[in-house]
C-alpha cells in the first residue's frame, strides 16, 4: 500500500514562479540536495533533510534561464542555459553566475540531460543530441536538424516526443549506438483527445511510455529499446491502463510520473470542480492507493527523486515523501477513492449505479463509467436530439405530476437499454430531489411504477425509503422491502417501527399487497372482521383496542391457550407488512442495536405475531405457512430469537409479555420433546434402511444381465 | 450392441502388501516403491504414473531401505543384512552382498552418487564405494551403541547425520569419527517414554539437521554446535518418515496416524529476508502408518501400511492446471493377476504365494438389463496351489482348454497338467523343466492350448509344444543383439500364427510363429505399452499405451490401420485421455469385429470403430472394479 507522508514546503522565499511554474527540479551530485530552477532567473540549491537553501544563483537582469540547471555528476559542476544558447558551468563555490565559464552555442538548447555515470547530453530544439564535452571542445560547431519544422519537442526523457499536426511521434536515440528511430504513436479512435503529460520508464527490453490524455485516461505504449528497423517510421499502439484518473477539462495542467513498476503518481483534479490532488495509483490492480488534496493549486508539474515527490503548491515548492510497498490485492482494494468523504463519491472502479446518478443530475462527472461514455457517444452520433431519458429528467424538474406520469409510462414502454437500471436510478433521484424541494410534490404512482421495474436497489436511490418513511407510505415501503436486496438494517428497523406503530385505521386506507397473508389468517380473518366492525361500532382508538385486547386475553383467559393460538394478534394488512420485514435480508450484528429502540408494547405485539406464526407453522407436517410467499419457519424463529436477544430485560420486566413468554416457553418445550422422540424414530429407521441395503448387496458372486446400446 | 451375461466376481480377495520405502529419482522422474513382501516396483511418473517394472519379492528379503545411486542404479537393503542391486533392464536381482553388520535399517547414497552408506543393527555405519558393476566395502565409521535407523548426507558430502535410538550422531566423512551427539528428549507430553527412536533425519546444506522421532516431534538441530534449535510436536504417535525437496525450501513428514505434514521455509514477514520453517499443510490420505515419504519437485509422495501409494501434487508448483494436478492414489498393481479358461469357464487368481482356481457358476434364467439372475450353480473353488520356496509368484496362466497351469517365480518355472474326471480334479506337475526355463516374466498359451509362450527375463522368448503330459521345446527367439530388455507383455493371434511381445521401452515386436522368425517391429512410442491383443480374422494388433492412446496395427500389412490413422489425426476425447489408470486388458467382441473391449481397474469400455467419424466419445457404459 502506498502512503503519502506529511508534506513540507522547501523555500521560505517565494519563488519567482510564473504561471508556467518551475523550470525544473534536478538531483544534485550529493544525496538529498536538489537544484531548483524557476522560470525566471534563479537557480537554488536545496538540502532536503535540513529543508534549507545551500546556495542561490541568478543570471543578470534581462537574461532569462531557458533550461533547468543540472548537475554534471562526473565533475560535480552545475550547468544551466540562459537565453537559449548561452551555456554556463559553475560549482557551488562560485557566487556570481556572470563570472563563471560561459560557452555560446550555435543552436538553441532544449534540455540538458544528465544522469549518474555518464557525461551530460545536450538536446537541441532541432532534435540533435551532443555530448557536453564534445560540444565544449567546439561550441560553435554546426548542429544538424533532426526533426522537421512543424514538429515541436513536447517532452523528453532519454528520448524525444514531438508534436506534429495532431500526431505524436517518439524519437528514440540510444546513448551508445546513436541510432535514431522514429515511432508514431497511434492514439486510436478518440481523435480530439490531447495528450497532456508523458512519462517513461525503461526496463530491459522496452521503454514504457505512459501518457495522460485529456480524457483523464492513462495509456501505456511499449517501445522496443533495440529497434528492428531504424530507417522505417514505425507505429506503436497504446493500451489503456487506467481510466478517469483526473478530470478531463482541468483548468491547470496535469502531470504523471511513474514511481515504480506498479505505481504512478498523478497530479490533477479528480473532478472538474474539485481541488487538485496528488494521488498514487496502482496500475496492476487499477486502484487508487492514496490521494492528497492540494487546495492552493499547482502548476501541473511533478518531479520525483528517490522517495520524494516535488510539486509547486501555491507559491511554494512542496515536497511530499511517499512510500510504495508491494501491494496485495486485498490491500489494493482496501482504499476507496475518496475515503475522507464516502458519502458523496465512490470510486469508479466499482462500476455502479451511483456514478451514473451523478450524470443523471446533469453534472459532468469525470467518474463516468465507460458504459455511459460509450452510450453517450453513440447517441450523440446517431441522434443529435436529447435522449429520452434526458428529456424525462427535464420533465421531472419542471412539469406537473400528471405529465411526469404519462412521460414515464412512455419511457418505460420503450426498449430497455443495457444501462436501464442506471437511468431508472437517475429518474428516481430526480423525483426525490424535487420532492425535497417542493413538499407538495408527491409522485407516488411514478415511484411505485419505477420500483416495479425490478431494477432498483437501495443504494441506487437511498433517499427513496427515507421519503417514504417520512410520509408513512407503508405501501411504498412494503414494495421497497420486497424489491430491494440491500436495505440497511437501520432502515429495516425504522420500517418495522412504523409498521408496528401505525394505526389500524390508517392501514385500512392503504393498498398493501396481501399475498403473503392471504390464506393462513383465513381463520383469523373472520374474527378480525368482527373485531374491525366492533372497532367501528365502539369508535375506539384501534391501537388501544388492540393492546387492551391482548391484555384482556392475557388477563381474562390465562388458561385458555388454544383459543389464543388461533387468533392473529394483528390485522391482515399489518401482518402483510410485518411479513415483508421478516423476508428482508439482515445481518444480526447490525440489526440488534436498532431493535433495542422499539417500544416495549410494540415488541410484545410483534412477538405475539411471531408466536402466532410459529403455532400456525407447527400445524402442518411440512412446517410451512400457506400462501404464495409466506415467511419460512427459519425466518420466524430467527426473528423471535433476535427480538428476545435485543430486548431481554424489557420483555422480562413488562407484565404484558409474561403470559406470552410462558406460552412460548411451553410450546418450545413441547416441541423439543417431540423432536427428541423423532430423533429416536430416525435412529430406528436408519437401521431399517441399513438392513434394506444389505439385502440389495448381492454377495461375492452374481450373474447380471448387461445390455449395451 | 447386444446382451451380455456379466459374472460379477468379488471373491478374488487380493490384498497388496504395505509400502515400506519409496525413492524418487529426479533424473528419470521415476519412483521406486518397495513393499513389505520384498517386491520392488518402479513407476514412471512421466508416463501417467504407470507401474512399468517390478521385481518379485522374497520372504526373507524384508526391504528396509531403498535408494537410487550413480544415476539410474537402484539399491535396496533389508533385515537379512544384504545390499541388493537390481538390474533394471533384465528385471532381476543383479547381485546381493552381505554388509556383515546384521540387519540393515537404513541406506543412503552420497550426493555425488558414488558412495553408499548403510546403517546396521550393530550400530555400525558402513561406507561402500559404487563401482561400475558392483559395490565395494570401503570402511566403517565409529561404531554407535545401538542400531542406526536413519542416515542423511550433507549436500556437500562432508558430513553425515545418523539417527539412532535416543540420539543423533553427526559424522565427519573423511575421518569417520563422531563430531556431535545430539540427545533427543524422551519426554512425550510430560511422560517419559522408554525410548525415543529417531525414525528419520535430513541434513540441510546450511548445517541444519531435521529429525523426526517416535515421540511425535520434528526437531531442528544445529549440527555445528550440536544444539536443538526448534521443536514441533506434530503427532500423538510416531513420526516415521521425512523427505526434503531438492531446493531445501520444503519438506514432508509422515506420521503413524496416517497424516503427512508439509513444512515450508517461508519469510517471517513479507519482504523480509529472514525465513523460518512453518508447518503449512496437513494431508490425511492414509488410514494407517505412513512409513515413507518422498518429495518430487512438484508433489508429495507417501506410502504406508494401508498399501496405498499417494501422489499429492503441490498446487503452487504445478504450472498447468491439468489432470496432473489431481491427487493420485495407486493401490492395485498395473498388471494382470487373473487368467481365464474360456472353454471350462475357469478363473485362475494369482496371489503372492499361491494360486486359486475357480469355476464360474451358471444360470438358466434370462432377464432384462440390470437384472441379477438366480444362480443354478454357484462358483466353485477348485484348487489352491501353494508355491514352494520363499519367492513370490511373478506370473501365472491357465490354458484356454483349462488343462494346463503354468506359473513362475524368480528362480523356478512350474508347469502342471490338470485332469478333470467329473467333479474330481487331479494335478500333475510336469517335472524336469529345461534349464533355460528357469524364470519367466510372462506366460501365454496359444488359443488351441498346444503351444506355450514364455518370456524369460534374459530377453528371450521360448515356444514350447505341449503334448499330453509332456512338452517339447520348439524354438527360442533371442533378443536383438545388444539389448537385454525383458519382455513383459505377450499376445498371440487366435489362429496361432503371430506372436507380439513388448518390453518396457522399445517397440512391440511381432514374430511369425509358423516360420519362427521376426516378422516386424511396430515403431516405438514415447509411452510404455500397458496391454496388447491381436484381433481374430484381421490379425490387427491393438496396443494400449499408458497415456491412454490406443493404436491398431495390421500385422499382415505391417502398417497402422486406416482407423488408427484417423483416430490419431482426430485425437481421442479429452475425457478418455484424462483417465489415470492404465488399460490392463484388451479383448474383442466375438461377433462384432468393429468392437474393441478394454478394461482397467475401474472401468470396462467398448470402442466402436464404426463410430470414429465423431470424435471418440467417453465410454457408454462402465462396470465397477472387482
Amino acid at each position: 500500500m502506498a502512503a503519502l507522508e506529511e508534506e513540507f514546503t522547501l523555500s521560505s522565499v517565494v519563488l519567482g514562479a510564473g504561471p508556467d511554474g518551475l523550470l525544473g527540479v534536478e538531483h544534485s551530485d550529493k544525496t538529498d540536495q536538489f537544484l531548483v530552477t524557476d522560470s525566471g532567473r534563479t537557480v537554488i540549491l536545496y538540502k532536503l533533510s535540513d529543508q534549507k537553501t545551500l546556495g542561490s544563483w541568478s543570471v543578470k537582469q534581462g537574461q532569462i534561464i531557458t533550461c533547468p540547471a543540472v548537475c554534471n555528476f562526473q565533475t560535480g559542476e552545475y550547468i544551466v542555459v540562459h537565453d537559449n544558447k548561452v551555456l554556463r558551468i559553475w560549482n557551488s563555490e562560485d557566487v556570481n553566475l556572470d563570472k563563471v565559464f560561459k560557452a555560446t552555442l550555435s543552436a538553441e538548447v532544449y534540455r540538458i540531460h544528465s544522469i549518474q555515470g555518464t557525461e551530460p547530453l545536450v538536446l537541441f530544439k532541432e532534435g540533435a543530441v551532443r555530448g557536453l564535452e564534445a560540444l565544449l571542445a567546439e561550441p560553435q560547431q554546426k548542429i544538424e536538424t533532426v526533426i522537421s519544422n512543424e514538429e515541436v519537442i513536447k517532452m523528453y526523457c532519454m528520448f524525444l516526443i514531438i508534436f506534429f499536426h495532431g500526431n505524436y511521434f517518439a524519437y528514440v536515440q540510444t546513448f551508445h549506438s546513436r541510432v535514431l528511430s522514429k515511432y508514431t504513436l497511434l492514439l486510436g479512435q478518440e481523435e480530439k483527445v490531447v495528450i497532456q503529460s508523458f512519462t517513461a520508464s525503461v526496463d530491459r527490453k522496452f521503454i514504457s511510455l505512459m501518457s495522460l490524455s485529456s480524457d483523464g485516461c492513462i495509456h501505456e505504449t511499449l517501445i522496443p529499446i533495440r529497434p528492428t528497423d531504424p530507417e522505417k517510421n514505425q507505429r506503436v499502439v497504446r493500451s489503456l491502463l487506467l481510466k478517469a484518473v483526473v478530470s478531463g477539462n482541468a483548468r491547470n495542467g496535469v502531470a504523471l510520473t511513474v514511481l515504480d513498476q506498479d505505481h504512478v503518481a498523478v497530479l490533477g483534479s479528480p473532478l472538474p470542480a474539485s481541488k487538485e490532488c496528488i494521488s498514487i495509483w496502482n496500475i496492476k490492480f487499477q486502484t487508487l492507493q492514496i490521494s492528497k488534496e492540494l487546495p492552493q493549486g499547482t502548476s501541473g508539474q511533478l518531479w520525483y527523486y528517490g522517495e520524494n515527490l516535488f510539486m509547486l503548491h501555491g507559491k511554494f515548492l512542496t515536497v511530499i515523501p511517499y512510500k510504495c510497498e508491494v501491494s496485495s490485492l486485498a490491500g489494493a482494494l482496501g482504499k476507496l477513492k475518496h475515503s475522507q468523504d464516502p458519502g458523496t463519491h465512490v470510486t469508479p472502479h466499482f462500476v455502479n449505479w451511483e456514478t451514473s446518478q451523478g450524470c443523471g443530475l446533469g453534472c459532468q462527472n469525470s467518474e463516468q463509467s465507460r458504459r455511459i461514455l460509450r452510450r453517450r457517444k453513440v447517441e450523440v452520433n446517431l441522434q443529435p436530439e436529447v435522449p429520452p431519458s434526458k428529456q424525462l429528467l427535464l420533465t421531472i424538474k419542471k412539469d406537473s405530476e400528471k405529465h411526469i406520469e404519462v412521460e414515464l409510462r412512455k419511457f418505460l414502454a420503450m426498449k430497455q437499454t443495457p444501462d436501464f437500471h442506471a437511468i431508472i436510478g437517475d429518474i428516481v433521484t430526480g423525483l426525490l430531489e424535487r420532492c425535497k424541494a417542493e413538499p407538495s410534490f408527491c409522485p407516488r404512482n411514478c415511484l411505485i411504477q419505477l420500483i416495479q421495474t425490478h431494477v432498483l436497489s437501495y443504494s441506487l436511490c437511498p433517499g427513496l425509503m427515507e421519503v417514504a418513511l417520512q410520509k408513512t407510505d407503508v405501501q411504498l415501503l412494503q414494495l421497497c422491502l420486497q424489491q430491494f436486496p440491500d436495505i440497511p438494517e437501520s432502515v429495516t428497523c425504522a420500517c418495522l417501527k412504523l409498521f408496528l406503530s401505525i394505526g389500524d385505521d390508517c392501514l385500512q386506507e392503504t393498498d398493501v399487497n396481501m399475498e403473503s397473508v392471504s390464506d393462513y389468517s383465513g381463520t383469523a380473518q373472520d374474527e378480525k372482521m368482527e373485531e374491525q366492525t366492533k372497532i367501528l361500532q365502539n369508535g375506539f382508538n384501534p391501537k388501544e383496542d388492540n393492546c387492551s385486547n391482548c391484555d384482556q386475553e392475557l388477563n381474562e383467559k390465562p388458561q385458555d391457550t388454544t383459543k389464543e393460538t388461533i387468533s392473529c394478534p394483528v390485522i391482515p394488512k399489518r401482518a402483510a407488512l410485518l411479513n415483508a420485514i421478516l423476508h428482508s435480508a439482515y445481518s444480526e450484528t447490525f440489526l440488534l442495536p436498532h431493535l433495542k429502540d422499539i417500544p416495549a408494547q410494540h415488541i410484545t405485539l410483534f412477538l405475539q405475531y411471531l408466536y402466532f406464526l410459529y403455532l400456525k407453522c407447527s400445524e402442518n407436517a411440512t412446517m410451512t405457512l400457506p400462501g404464495i410467499h409466506p415467511p419460512t419457519l427459519n425466518q420466524i424463529m430467527d426473528w423471535i430469537c433476535l427480538l428476545l436477544d435485543a430486548n431481554f430485560t424489557v420483555v422480562v420486566m413488562i407484565p404484558e409479555a409474561k403470559r406470552l413468554l410462558i406460552n412460548l416457553y411451553k410450546f418450545v418445550k413441547s416441541q423439543i420433546s417431540v423432536y427428541s422422540e423423532l430423533n429416536k424414530i430416525e435412529v430406528s429407521f436408519r437401521e431399517l434402511q441399513k438392513l434394506n441395503q444389505e439385502k440389495n448387496n448381492r454377495g461375492l458372486y452374481s450373474i447380471e444381465v448387461l445390455e449395451l446400446f | 450392441m447386444g446382451e451380455f451375461k456379466v459374472h460379477r466376481v468379488r471373491f478374488f480377495n487380493y490384498v497388496p502388501s504395505g509400502i515400506r520405502c519409496v525413492a524418487y529419482n529426479n533424473q528419470s522422474n521415476r519412483l521406486a516403491v518397495s513393499r513389505t513382501d520384498g517386491t520392488v516396483e518402479i513407476y514412471n511418473l512421466s508416463a501417467n504414473y504407470f507401474q512399468e517394472k517390478f521385481f518379485p519379492g522374497h520372504e526373507s528379503r524384508a526391504t528396509e531401505a531403498l535408494c537410487w545411486a550413480a544415476g539410474q542404479r537402484l539399491f535396496s537393503a533389508g533385515l537379512n543384512g544384504e545390499i541388493i542391486e537390481y538390474d533394471l533392464q533384465a528385471l532381476n536381482v543383479k547381485y546381493a552382498m552381505d554388509a556383515f553388520g546384521g540387519p540393515i535399517w537404513s541406506m543412503t547414497a552420497s550426493p555425488s552418487g558414488s558412495q553408499l552408506l548403510v546403517g546396521c543393527e550393530d550400530g555400525s555405519v558402513k561406507l561402500f564405494q559404487i563401482t561400475p558393476d558392483k559395490i565395494q566395502f570401503e570402511r566403517n565409521f565409529d561404531r554407535q551403541k545401538s542400531r542406526i535407523l536413519s542416515l542423511s548426507w550433507h549436500p556437500s558430502g562432508t558430513h553425515i547425520a545418523a539417527g539412532s535410538i535416543d540420539y543423533i550422531s553427526v559424522f565427519d566423512v573423511k575421518s569417520g569419527s563422531t563430531i556431535h551427539k545430539m540427545i533427543v528428549d524422551r519426554q512425550y507430553m510430560g511422560v517419559s517414554k522408554r525410548k525415543c527412536i529417531v525414525w528419520g533425519v535430513a541434513f540441510l546444506s546450511d548445517g541444519t539437521v531435521i529429525s523426526v522421532d517416535s515421540a511425535g516431534k520434528v526437531q531442528f538441530w544445529d549440527s555445528a554446535t550440536g544444539t536443538l534449535v526448534k521443536s514441533h510436536l506434530i503427532a500423538n504417535a510416531d513420526v516415521q518418515s521425512i523427505a526434503v525437496a531438492d531446493q531445501e525450501d520444503s519438506f514432508v513428514v509422515g506420521t503413524a496416524e496416517g497424516t503427512i505434514f508439509h513444512f515450508q521455509l517461508l519469510p517471517v514477514t513479507s519482504n523480509s529476508n529472514e525465513k523460518q520453517w512453518v508447518r503449512t499443510k496437513p494431508f490425511q490420505h492414509h488410514t494407517h502408518d505412513v512409513r515413507t515419504v518422498a518429495h518430487s519437485p512438484t508433489a508429495l509422495i507417501s506410502g504406508g501400511t494401508d498399501t496405498h501409494l499417494v501422489i499429492r501434487p503441490l498446487m503452487e508448483k504445478v504450472e498447468v492446471k491439468n489432470y496432473d494436478a489431481a491427487l493420485r492414489k495407486i493401490t492395485f498393481p498395473h498388471r494382470r493377476l487373473i487368467s481365464c479358461s474360456k472353454k471350462r469357464q475357469l478363473l485362475l487368481f494369482q496371489f503372492t504365494h499361491h494360486l486359486e482356481l475357480w469355476r464360474l457358476g451358471s444360470t438358466v434364467a434370462t432377464g432384462k438389463n440390470g437384472d441379477t439372475l438366480p444362480l443354478s450353480k454357484n462358483a466353485d473353488h477348485l484348487l489352491h496351489l501353494k508355491t514352494k520356496g520363499p519367492e513370490n509368484i511373478i506370473c501365472s496362466s491357465i490354458s484356454p482348454c483349462g488343462n494346463w497351469i503354468a506359473y513362475s517365480t524368480a528362480s523356478r518355472f512350474f508347469l502342471c497338467r490338470l485332469n478333470y474326471e467329473h467333479d474330481n480334479i487331479s494335478l500333475k506337475r510336469v517335472s524336469k523343466m529345461p534349464a533355460f526355463l528357469r524364470s519367466a516374466l510372462q506366460i501365454l498359451f496359444s488359443e488351441d492350448s498346444t503351444k506355450l509362450f514364455v518370456a524369460s527375463n534374459q530377453g528371450s522368448l521360448h515356444i514350447v509344444q505341449l503334448l499330453e503330459g509332456s512338452f517339447k521345446h520348439l524354438h527360442a527367439f533371442q533378443p536383438l543383439s545388444g539389448t537385454v530388455e525383458a519382455m513383459c507383455l505377450l499376445a498371440v493371434s487366435p489362429d496361432g500364427s503371430w506372436l507380439a511381445a513388448s518390453g518396457t521401452s522399445a517397440g512391440v515386436r511381432v514374430y511369425n510363429v509358423k516360420q519362427l522368425k521376426l516378422h516386424c517391429t511396430v515403431p516405438a512410442y514415447n509411452f510404455p505399452v500397458t496391454a496388447l491383443a491381436i484381433a481374430p480374422d484381421t490379425n490387427n494388433l491393438v496396443i494400449a499405451h499408458s497415456d491412454q492412446q490406443v493404436f491398431e496395427y495390421s500385422i499382415p500389412d505391417k502398417q497402422y490401420t486406416e482407423w488408427s490413422r484417423t483416430v490419431q489425426k482426430q485425437g481421442f476425447h479429452h475425457l478418455w485421455l484424462q483417465r489415470d489408470t492404465p488399460i490392463t486388458h484388451i479383448s474383442f467382441h466375438p461377433k462384432r469385429p468393429m468392437h474393441i473391449l478394454l478394461h482397467d481397474a475401474y472401468m470396462f469400455c467398448i470402442i466402436d470403430k464404426s463410430l470414429v467419424s465423431s470424435s471418440l466419445l467417453p465410454p457408454e457404459s462402465s462396470l465397477e472394479s472387482l
